[in-house]
């Protein structure tokens, strides 16, 4: 093998890997605890009308300090039977495809839209591919910069890469403290660069995949505090903290006009990655 | 979206390429292992002339296909700085280095206008051979430039992608190309200028999750592998041998995800009539 890389296995306890830990962790809040702190009189929306309903992608009406928000999020289960029927929290095609249906009729009828990014990253299977896994989520990329209503984004654990920002294309883009937003998993990246995934921890400071990180980069717009420990320790007073973001982005996001609405969001993605000699 | 190192090399059929396996002017298809003369497989555009097997070809091979002839390159200079200081088993900033001499480019896109049978268009044509033709901020930010030209001039844009997805040594900020190229491509299609997205061997990940699947005409060449995940992570994820065929072309036709699949030999004239049908004549 070529000559190894810097970060030496040594190195003090890796912040990036204990944030991936956190994110990860089983206890951690998932999008329907959210919502069911969140939000009144929630009530489901389900399927693409074209195919099916997937469980790993949650949508639904609500009312968030009486104001009407449609919510749209990945979830993840708790125990195995849960875990099985989300698909751990991997959509599949139908599962972006409702969720760009909800958010159109969301902004047809100018409600704000809502939505929580919690999935190790979109299905990698043979009935994904079949029904365009890739088609389904450059879709959503497209439709959802075209959306005229404000788009808050909250990453509450695992932003795995465009499994992710299938339902990332918010004005505001907030990762929760220990949540992480990455373009691989640090296992897959070690894979490849190390050829051990082992070393998913050298990967993980690597790929830059903190809040922090992902702020100084320019790639999301707040960072939410989580309770001493991590969210996982309290989940009433982690949403707590995403109550606050959340009005203050619908407060601000609320005097712009539509087309301001539109003009915001792309001006913001416009100017990601200016990273040239 | 990690980008693969291919296990075997099909195609770069280019002097000194490794797959070079006898020696001087002949060479072996990896479609149906018939030696073929090499001057037969350079005039019919590394198209085995017996199988009908498509080789990969290079982003400037590409665009001399697609052009009428001389074409300007833009943007040509964007180097990417390496905003994560990112090191795996050679650091970032010493591989560009070393894909810049090998393939003459700064990074894995060309962008580029002219005319196509006497239109003018813009063409962004990636470069496999660099870096697997991943896609950083400066593929982001060509294309994104190379869509707002095609607005102000109304002039119809051509992508030929051919890219293991999101390049995962600039991290998130590859990711957010997806979303900054698309939310260009919004803006395109809303201004109603044809975009027609031509997929090649290999085109997966994030490529293929945004801008590759966007065209008003998505069309690929016979025979190359087009998904979202590649092929080994589903091996692992279910654990099972993928059926025959998976993922190519073929497949994607079969299944509705493309509009047709093209020949190279057929290419620019697929291209011209789809022009002179949605933009009227030159
Ligand atoms: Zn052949």
């Amino acid at each position: 093998m070529e000559p190894q890389p810097v970060a030496a296995p040594e190195a003090p306890p890796n912040e990036a890997w204990q944030r991936v830990q956190l994110a990860r962790h089983p206890k951690r809040p998932h999008t329907l605890d959210y919502i069911q702190r969140l939000f009144t009189e929630f009530h489901e929306i389900h399927g693409d009308r074209s195919y099916g309903d997937d469980p790993a992608i949650v949508s639904g009406m609500g009312f968030f300090e009486d104001r009407p928000v449609m919510i749209v999020g990945e979830q993840k289960g708790r125990d195995t039977k849960q875990k099985l029927y989300r698909n751990f929290g991997m959509p599949k095609p139908e599962g972006y495809r409702k969720a760009i249906r909800v958010m159109q009729v969301a902004a047809k009828f100018g409600r704000p839209i809502v939505t929580f990014l919690d999935t190790p990253g979109a299905y990698p299977g043979i009935d994904a591919e079949e029904r365009g896994q890739a088609e389904a989520i450059a879709r959503n990329l497209r439709e959802m910069a075209r959306i005229n209503t404000p788009i808050v984004c909250i990453c509450i654990g695992e932003g795995g890469s465009g499994g992710a920002l299938a339902l990332g294309v918010g004005n505001h883009v907030y990762l929760l403290e220990n949540a992480i937003y990455s373009v691989i998993s640090p296992e897959s990246c070690a894979a490849i660069i190390y050829r051990e995934s082992a070393r998913a921890a050298e990967a993980a400071a690597a790929l830059r995949l903190t809040a922090e990180d992902l702020l100084r980069l320019g790639l999301i717009d707040g960072i939410i505090p989580e309770p001493p420990g991590g969210a996982q320790e309290d989940a009433d007073a982690a949403a707590a903290c995403v109550r606050e973001s959340l009005r203050w982005s619908l407060d601000q996001l609320g005097l712009l006009s539509a087309e301001e609405i539109v003009a915001h969001r792309y001006e913001k993605f416009r100017q990601m990655g200016n990273f040239f000699l | 979206m990690p980008w693969f190192k291919r296990e075997k090399t099909i195609g770069t059929l280019e002097a000194g390429a490794k797959s070079v396996r006898t020696e001087g002017l002949w060479l072996k298809c990896e479609g149906c292992r018939q030696i073929i003369w090499k001057k037969d497989l350079e005039a019919n555009h590394q198209v085995c002339p017996k199988c009908e097997n498509h080789s990969r070809i290079d982003a400037a091979a590409r665009l001399a296909l697609l052009f009428d002839g001389e074409y300007e390159v833009l943007d040509a200079g964007l180097t990417s700085s390496d905003p994560l200081d990112f090191v795996d088993s050679k650091p970032y900033r010493e591989r560009l280095a070393s894909m810049r001499s090998a393939t003459g480019l700064t990074d894995a896109l060309i962008s580029a206008c002219g005319t196509l049978e006497g239109r003018p268009v813009q063409i962004c044509s990636m470069e496999p051979k660099f870096i697997g033709g991943s896609m950083g901020c400066v593929v982001g930010e060509k294309i994104t430039r190379a869509i707002e030209r095609s607005i102000a001039q109304r002039a119809p844009l051509i992508i030929v992608s051919a890219s293991g997805g999101a390049r995962m040594q600039e991290g998130a900020i590859s990711l957010m190309q997806m979303a900054k190229i698309s939310g260009a491509l919004m803006r395109l299609d809303q201004a109603a200028i044809t975009y027609i997205s031509v997929l090649t061997d290999q085109t997966t990940g994030g490529v293929t999750a945004s801008f590759a699947m966007l065209g008003d005409l998505n069309i690929a060449e016979p025979g190359a592998l087009i998904g979202f995940a590649g092929p080994r992570v589903i091996e692992q994820t279910i654990r099972q041998k993928l059926p025959d065929g998976f993922q190519r072309s073929e497949f994607l036709l079969k299944h509705g995800m493309l509009d047709d699949v093209v020949p190279r030999k057929e290419l620019k004239p697929y291209i011209a009539t789809a022009l002179r049908f949605f933009c009227g004549p030159v």
